[in-house]
């Protein structure tokens, strides 16, 4: 194959890339999107194996299907509500992966065409390192992200006196290590770097609380890509730009709208230390209306119409089928059921509407914050559950608090409010919640999916 | 052809790749936020197109340190790519219309 056919096919494996993504624009077309990904890797693989120096095929097959079998069983085993540990997880294999390279590359460098002489060349040398260093940070940062999500270590910020110094001390040391590596080529400079990136990529995840994950993996999603297109440089692969760029500005992206839905700053995720001393919170005993489930079902079947309002406690209660259930039972009464989901509703971006899916809710009753949001004024009941900071008014009317400027669902506006949650207890920002306290709210005291089953049992 | 000769190739690959950027930042913000899980899965399965680096590294006939960290990459990025696509697939299966 000469490298001009092999250029064109990269580049068309790009644009399969580029539709892949086009096509989630709505899930009407987000299917035929995945059969584009799915052709533009079958592409760049084939491509790659006809280029010349490709004489080994027996190791490349046994690594494509061991590795083939173990993602493709992962993949169709894991539970929903785990796919932040997921992709937190191949995000770090996506890492290893451009560390892995990156080292055959220093090592076998005539491999890739970019050494003359055994020297490589100093645009590579530079290349490589920042390959190299991204895939490492990608790599262990992810591995910490993973640890936390699947509750292997503490969600709470790890912090310690001078971490921010000290922070900047390595990130300055790996920048250094990387000038004299591009100077003077030496594989003992290159593997100091690498071992310091690996380091570097442990510190700047464990300050960051669990409140920030949805964050964070965007955050990681957005280096990996990065990562790529640094690997991509190295070895003047059109199609690893590409996907580098294109991978890398949908992480930064998204990291944009978690921080926004969240009101943070995005340097201030990064310093991290948030959500973790749990706050004080101050015991209220100001008087609320609780109710049982029959009093709910018969304020939800007395309803012209009802928005859903889903948060992380939902997940947890594995509840969702429960509300799909009840929705339905409403649905035959006349009434109207629409669900509103807050960005941060789940702990990635987009995770509720996947664990509504999932319970076979159609994608065309659930509304995003800002479409639904103003409907709310007019809406007889708005069913919180397993939500609290995501419709705690304290938001606007608090400037001191944590979660102030974080956009809300106005819940307080419906007719009536009812909130499905254990106890009175704040939510994970450790804030209490005046709605609680409203004359039209009522609380269903329980656990979400028991509450939940008793409502369909009296519907 | 003769002017294109003088251009360096990371010039070239500069291009590209300030390109892609561009095309990645809108395609990106035209997606539904209902799918933004999704959209993570299927970039995490597409990054790790990685692996045509790692094929290379891994493919010579004689054997090395290179080679066997190629081969390895080449193993942990199929695990992505299976894993990336088939999950993206189970995940978009489950939306529906009414």
């Amino acid at each position: 194959m000469t490298a001009n056919l092999a250029a064109i096919l990269y580049l068309i494996a790009g644009v399969c890339f580029i539709m892949a993504l086009r096509g989630l624009s709505s899930p009407a077309s987000a299917r035929t999107g995945n059969l584009f990904g799915i052709a533009g890797m079958v592409i760049a693989i084939g491509t790659t194996l006809a280029q010349p120096g490709v004489e080994d095929y027996l190791w490349l097959v046994i690594g494509l299907a061991a590795g083939g079998l173990i993602g493709t069983v992962i993949a169709l085993k894991i539970k929903m509500t785990a796919m932040p540990q997921l992709v937190a997880a191949f995000h770090s294999l996506v890492g290893l992966a451009a560390v892995l390279v990156a080292a055959s590359a220093l090592l076998a460098p005539e491999i890739f065409h970019i050494a003359v002489d055994g020297e490589i060349r100093l645009i590579s040398r530079i290349e490589m390192s920042v390959g190299m260093v991204i895939g490492a940070m990608t790599f262990t940062g992810s591995v910490i992200a993973f640890a936390k999500l699947q509750e292997l270590m503490t969600g709470a910020p790890l912090v310690f006196a001078g971490q921010r110094l000290f922070n900047l001390i390595v990130a300055l040391a790996i920048v250094a290590l990387a000038v004299i590596f591009c100077i003077d080529q030496s594989p003992m400079i290159f593997w100091i770097m690498t071992a310091l990136a690996l380091v570097f990529g442990v510190l700047i995840i464990i300050p960051i609380g669990g409140a920030d994950m949805p964050v964070v993996i965007s955050m990681l999603n957005s280096y990996s890509g990065w990562a790529a297109a640094g690997i991509g440089f190295t070895l003047d692969n059109t199609v690893l730009i590409i996907v580098g760029a294109l991978v890398g500005s949908s992480g930064a992206i998204l990291s944009y709208i978690m921080c926004k839905a969240m009101n943070r700053s995005f340097i201030s995720v990064i310093l991290g230390g948030f959500g973790g001393e749990a706050l004080k919170v101050e015991k209220s005993d100001k008087p609320h209306k609780a109710g049982s489930a029959e009093d709910g079902a018969f304020i939800l079947s007395n309803a012209g119409s009802v928005i859903i309002i889903p948060g992380y406690g939902l997940a947890v209660a594995q509840a969702q089928h429960a509300v799909r259930e009840m929705a339905e039972e409403l649905g035959k009464k006349g009434v109207r059921v629409r669900y509103a989901i807050h960005p941060v509703a789940g702990r990635m971006p987009g995770h509720m509407n996947v664990l509504l899916a999932e319970a076979s809710v159609p994608y065309d009753d659930v509304f995003e914050l800002d479409a639904i949001n103003s409907d709310l004024s007019s809406t007889d009941v708005a069913f919180v559950i397993g939500a609290n900071d995501v419709v705690n008014p304290v938001a606007k009317t608090d400037p001191q608090s944590p979660i102030a400027g974080m956009p809300i669902l106005d819940v307080a506006n419906a007719k009536t409010v009812l909130f499905v949650k254990r106890s009175l207890s704040p939510g994970y920002a450790g804030i209490d919640n005046p709605v609680f306290y409203n004359s039209n709210t009522m609380m269903l005291f329980g656990d979400a999916k028991k509450v939940v089953e008793a409502i369909v049992k009296t519907l | 052809m003769e002017l294109m000769l003088d251009i360096h190739p990371l010039v070239i690959a500069v291009t590209v790749f300030v390109l892609a950027v561009f095309v990645g930042y809108y395609v990106v913000w035209s997606v539904t936020p209902a799918l933004h899980t999704p959209l993570m899965s299927v970039t995490n399965a597409i990054s790790s197109v990685i692996i045509v680096g790692a094929l290379l590294a891994a493919a010579p006939m004689e054997g090395s340190v290179a080679k066997v960290l190629g081969g390895i990459a080449v193993g942990l990025a199929a695990v992505n790519i299976f894993g990336g696509f088939t999950v993206t697939q189970r995940m978009l299966q489950m939306y529906k219309k009414k």
